[in-house]
């Protein structure tokens, strides 16, 4: 389950989507939270819903692919829809179930808010299927610059963001290694009540943090050594280019949303 | 090219100095390994040379000039190093990424980084590696990119600081190789520390280090052979050279020459 899970992955390809600026990728999720909003019966739902499959096909992924990665977020969403179904009155009683009663308000704003939620979550994996991390970083980076008037040490955090990323695939061999060295050692982790296996999990973090803590350390020095000092005087080896398409991007969404308000009732 | 004049260091709470008041001049286009066991004092030395310790006794000239506070950013900058572990010096998210971060932090221009990437990458042959990722690169390869990473800047001294010590037999051929080549074509400057015997043969001069002090020195031969002081420096002779002692009365050979003559 875990393997498939496209939460967070970046799936390297060559599609228009691919190819557009980072910066106006994250720029058009965002204005896309917005949009959504503004889609308010059936059609504005079905537009919205095209409109995602037309970006899924663009973006030269398969919908199935998609819909396996996003199985687990979609579990969640059905809570959502049920709480809906249950909990909004009004309209025509559909089902009375005695303690319970269903009623086409609930039925309908159940299924609008999890259409809404379901475009969202796949509008953002869009995003970061197609943009490698250290891309959305730098234009994390690049977007907020201004902040730094304000004293939010942008550079640093970006930073701190991209030398994360970069010790994720690390820091899961070595997870994985200190399993296998207490599993030699005789520790279980799969057995026992809840309590238990989270009491089994200690003598995995403890040596991980212990290690973390050593790279960090190493790491520093090693930056230090190479004359790190921070965003001062420092310039850039990766280049953000805001191309023609990527304007033309932004607009197709603000399109899309001028005809949303249009069909709007 | 480096000089160190007297250079004393004691850890905090320890009574023991690490370094004892050890001067030693490395010269220019010369490859000198140190070698010695843990806690000879080997590791602590780099840190006095590059910086990451601050607080010895003692003096230390680059090119003649003395390192000072005002001038040790600039002095030092005729230095890089490659660390022990390949994974905890990786800074950036691609190869090419983390060869050009030392570059951008020197605030060079774009293009002129580009070119020096290309350059420093293609010295250790990993240019065909540029847009990898770090994981999906072997050990070897991964402290070639930091080699090629410490090359871009340009020093004046390479240093490896148990560089190899971290990777296997293939990654670590891998690496001597490319300093081999560094050496001999280039005529780059090495600083080679190591507790591993079979690893200084291609070096010019040894320094063998042993508790915070410089114990022996010579040339690869002269270490070799100097059989007392490796036992006291609790040093392993290697293999071959214990062949070559024994089947050919004491006279030195270079492991391919055993080899051949074998």
């Amino acid at each position: 389950m875990l393997s498939s899970m496209l939460l967070g992955r970046y799936i390297p390809g060559n599609s228009v989507i691919h190819k557009l600026d980072p910066r106006a990728k994250i720029i058009s999720v965002i204005l896309f939270m917005i949009i959504v909003f503004f889609a308010n019966h059936w059609i504005g739902y079905s537009l919205l819903i095209l409109f995602v499959l037309t970006m899924t096909k663009l973006a030269g992924l398969s919908i199935r692919f998609l819909f396996n990665g996003l199985k687990l977020i979609f579990i969640l969403l059905i809570f959502t829809f049920l709480m809906h179904i249950f909990l909004t009155k009004g309209g025509t009683v559909l089902i009375d179930g005695g303690f319970f009663t269903i009623e086409s308000e609930g039925l309908i704003t159940g299924i609008y808010i999890t259409v809404r939620l379901i475009m969202l979550v796949v509008i953002t994996t869009l995003m970061t299927l197609t943009t490698s991390p250290i891309e959305l970083t730098d234009a994390i980076e690049k977007l907020c610059r201004p902040l730094k008037t304000v004293k939010v040490p942008v550079h640093e955090i970006a930073m701190m963001m991209s030398i994360s990323l970069r010790f994720i695939p690390t820091l899961m061999d070595e997870t994985e290694k200190i399993i296998k060295a207490q599993s030699a050692r005789g520790s279980t982790f799969m057995t026992g009540n809840l309590k238990q296996r989270i009491n089994a999990l200690v003598p995995i973090f403890i040596p991980l943090f212990m290690s973390a803590f050593k790279r960090a350390e190493e790491m520093a020095i090693a930056m230090e050594v190479r004359g790190y000092q921070g965003d001062e005087g420092r310039t850039h080896y990766r280049l953000l280019s805001w191309e023609t398409r990527d304007t033309i991007a932004l607009f197709v969404l603000v399109l899309f949303g001028a005809l949303l308000i249009f069909v709007r009732q | 090219m480096i000089s160190l004049k007297d250079i004393a260091f004691k850890y905090r709470a320890e009574e023991a100095y690490a370094l004892d008041h050890i001067s030693i001049p490395f010269n220019a286009g010369e490859w000198t390994s140190i070698i010695g066991h843990n806690g000879s004092g080997k590791s602590t030395l780099v840190k006095i040379i590059m910086g990451i310790v601050e607080e010895y006794e003692g003096e230390i000239y680059v090119d003649g000039e003395l390192l000072t506070d005002e001038n040790k950013q600039s002095l030092r900058r005729k230095f890089a190093i490659v660390f022990q572990n390949p994974d905890n010096q990786f800074v950036g998210a691609t190869v090419e990424d983390d060869v050009a971060f030392g570059l951008e932090n020197l605030g060079l221009e774009r293009s002129e980084m580009i070119k020096r990437t290309e350059y420093a990458l293609d010295l250790v042959n990993m240019l065909e590696f540029r847009s990898h990722e770090p994981h999906r690169l072997s050990g070897g390869q991964k402290q070639r990119v930091a080699i090629a990473g410490a090359l871009a800047m340009q020093p004046e001294v390479l240093i490896l600081d148990e560089a190899t010590s971290m990777l296997d037999p293939a990654g670590r051929t891998e690496v001597l190789s490319i300093l081999c080549r560094l050496h001999e074509q280039l005529d780059t400057t090495i600083l080679y520390i190591t507790h591993d015997l079979t690893e200084i043969e291609r070096s010019d001069r040894v320094i063998v280090m042993n508790g915070g002090n410089i114990v022996g020195e010579g040339s690869v031969e002269e270490v070799y052979r100097d059989k007392e002081l490796l036992e006291k420096s609790n040093l392993k002779v290697p293999y071959t050279a214990e062949i070559s002692d024994a089947l050919l009365d004491g006279s030195y050979m270079t492991h391919d020459e055993l080899v051949m003559r074998l």
